[in-house]
């Protein structure tokens, strides 16, 4: 009989905060600029410049430990961490160590109906890193240090998870809490939320851990889930061989499904951390942490208990509404341009989500405004145009965000509401159509969607189909 | 204080020194001196007393959140040995 084996997982979650500047210096944390327009003395390691920390970055960081449940380490320190390569350019990363700012925190997740509830052992403070890009002409790497010093946080889980859906579960619950605090955008394929997982096998009851590997470059829940699978398969096909299990970093190659060694056994990793004598410690007063608790928006459990009490929507449409801080903030300001919320619930619960499959997005992604859809909702409910119509509006609203009154009026898409025209054209279609004219007064009902159906072709789709209806039934 | 032969070899990989048996030989002195230098420290009695990392008492230095630096790329790029594309140029690195 073959071994059931467990698989133990740990995560060290990077995520970029959402600062206006660097985490020691004025630079612009603005993403897309051209190579090395936002670089300074201080983000590019040139010696005698001094890093200064950027107190957003400190307050972001509590307010990310209050809503995880850590206890605030209100003496905390940086340390640098020593190690040499181009895109760090003091040949050191600033980062923390010995006092991280956040300890012993933790997060409930759900699986199927079970709820769990996953430890988190530190989160700490740090700079990202530049870029490099390879040039291949001249062999030769190019470095871009916009992203040097960009501040980000290392969320550390206790190793509590014990499968890919567990790992992707907590990895959302993150996601969300952070994206509704507004302390990032946390999106995993653009690096802004990065996840390297550790992970280790051993046999169900076993006394003791297996040895466990870290994997790095995961870009998306399916990639995680992936390399979370192919990861186990590999641990357990060494140990059921009598092989054992390395302790390495390996690098995920999505697009062929495995994973390779970063780096040998040799070639040991010594950081030589020590504190950082260019930045002074930092005191967390209890006023400071009350004060930051205190300004916490409303994170995701308290907007469903207040969905449901003011709009009165199903549970389920309240899931999916704020399943995504962008989606729930569309919801609130399409509300507030006065349109109804169950219809603004409708309009982002179908069309919204068919759209957003449809084009494989996510719904952080989305682009439109809610003053456009406020005017969408607007332009049906004052029956200006039908439903077929509004329909395809909204593919156009979603795609380019364009302004549904005008694009109606351009494309001249407004219900024909002239009693005489709509007259003229049903009686063209009674004429027309004397089989099913005599079906429905046969008492065949249903021969009457029939003649509505050409009634709206003859019109081209500008009818409002229940005008229709009633002024077939008054004419036959 | 001797450093022993291994101590030196493995400062050398991580400094990423290439070090001829003179120079070894050279920096073995050299960090004996500096440490016996510094272990006079060690006679100290620190019983009580609050390591520190910093000289001064001072805590709590920040900056606000305001961006305060523009593009000086053409002077940044200054301080690169080589330059290509608005890049620093390096040696071939692979990840
Ligand atoms: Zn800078």
């Amino acid at each position: 009989m073959s071994k059931v084996y467990e698989t133990v997982i740990g995560l060290e979650v990077h995520v970029e905060l959402a600062t206006k500047t660097k985490i020691f210096c004025g630079c612009s944390t603005e993403f897309g600029g051209a190579p090395n327009t936002h670089t300074c003395p201080v983000c590019t390691g040139m010696p005698g410049s001094l890093p200064v920390l950027n107190k957003g970055v400190v307050e972001k960081a509590i307010a990310v430990g209050l809503a995880t449940n850590c206890t605030i380490t209100q003496n905390c320190k940086f340390d640098r961490k020593n190690y040499f390569y181009p895109d760090n350019p003091q040949n050191y990363q600033i980062s923390q160590l010995y006092y991280p700012i956040c300890r012993n925190g933790k997060v409930e997740i759900e699986v199927n109906g079970q709820k769990k509830e996953i430890g988190i052992h530190e989160i700490h403070m740090e700079e990202d890193a530049g870029k490099l890009v390879h040039d291949a002409c001249d062999g030769a790497s190019l470095v871009d240090y916009n992203r040097s010093g960009v501040p980000l946080i290392e969320i550390v889980s206790e190793p509590d998870m014990r499968s890919a859906e567990e790992v992707i579960a907590y990895l959302d619950k993150l996601r969300l809490i952070i994206q509704y605090l507004g302390a990032s955008d946390c999106k995993l394929n653009e690096g802004s939320m990065r996840a390297d997982v550790n992970l280790s096998v051993c046999e169900v009851g076993a006394k003791e851990f297996g040895t466990r590997t870290e994997m790095k470059n995961l870009n998306s829940f399916k990639a995680i889930a992936r390399a979370i699978e192919n990861e186990r398969e590999r641990q357990i096909a060494l140990i059921e061989d009598g092989k054992e299990v390395v302790q390495e970093t390996r690098r995920w190659d999505d697009t062929k499904g495995y994973s390779y060694a970063m780096r040998s056994k040799e070639d040991a990793q010594d950081y030589r951390y020590f504190p950082d004598p260019d930045l002074v410690s930092i005191q967390i007063s209890d006023a400071w942490i009350e004060e930051i608790r205190g300004k916490q928006p409303e994170l995701r459990a308290e907007k469903q208990a207040r969905y449901k009490e003011e709009y009165d929507i199903p549970e389920y449409d309240i899931d999916i509404l704020t399943s995504s801080k962008k989606m729930a903030d569309l919801f609130e300001e399409t509300i507030a341009l006065g349109a109804a919320p169950k219809k603004v619930s409708n309009w982002l619960m179908v069309e919204t989500m068919r759209l957003l499959k449809e084009h494989e997005m996510e719904a952080d992604e989305l682009a439109f405004s809610a003053t456009n859809l406020a005017k969408l909702i607007q332009l049906v409910e004052s029956k200006a145009i039908n439903g077929t119509v509004a329909k395809e509006v909204f593919e156009k609203v979603f795609a380019e965000d364009i302004d549904p009154e005008k694009y109606v009026e351009e494309h001249g898409l407004k219900t024909v509401n002239d009693e005489g025209a709509l007259r003229k054209v049903v009686e063209e279609v009674i004429a027309a159509n004397p089989q099913s004219v005599a079906d429905y007064r046969n008492g065949k009902e249903k021969a009457i969607g029939f003649l509505v159906g050409q009634t709206m072709k003859a019109m081209k789709g500008k009818a409002d189909p229940g005008s229709v209806n009633q002024m077939l039934k008054e004419l036959l | 204080m001797t450093i022993a032969d291994e101590t030196i070899d493995y400062i050398g990989i991580l400094a990423k020194l290439e070090l001829s048996d003179e120079e070894k030989e050279q920096a073995k002195k050299d960090m004996s001196t500096m440490l016996e230098y510094v272990s006079k420290l060690n006679e100290l009695d620190t019983e009580g007393v609050d390591p520190m990392s910093h000289t001064f008492d001072v805590h709590n230095v920040f900056r606000e959140d305001i961006v305060t630096n523009g593009d000086d790329r053409a002077n940044m790029i200054l301080n690169a040995p080589e330059s290509k594309d608005g890049c620093y140029k390096v040696p071939k690195t692979f990840g």
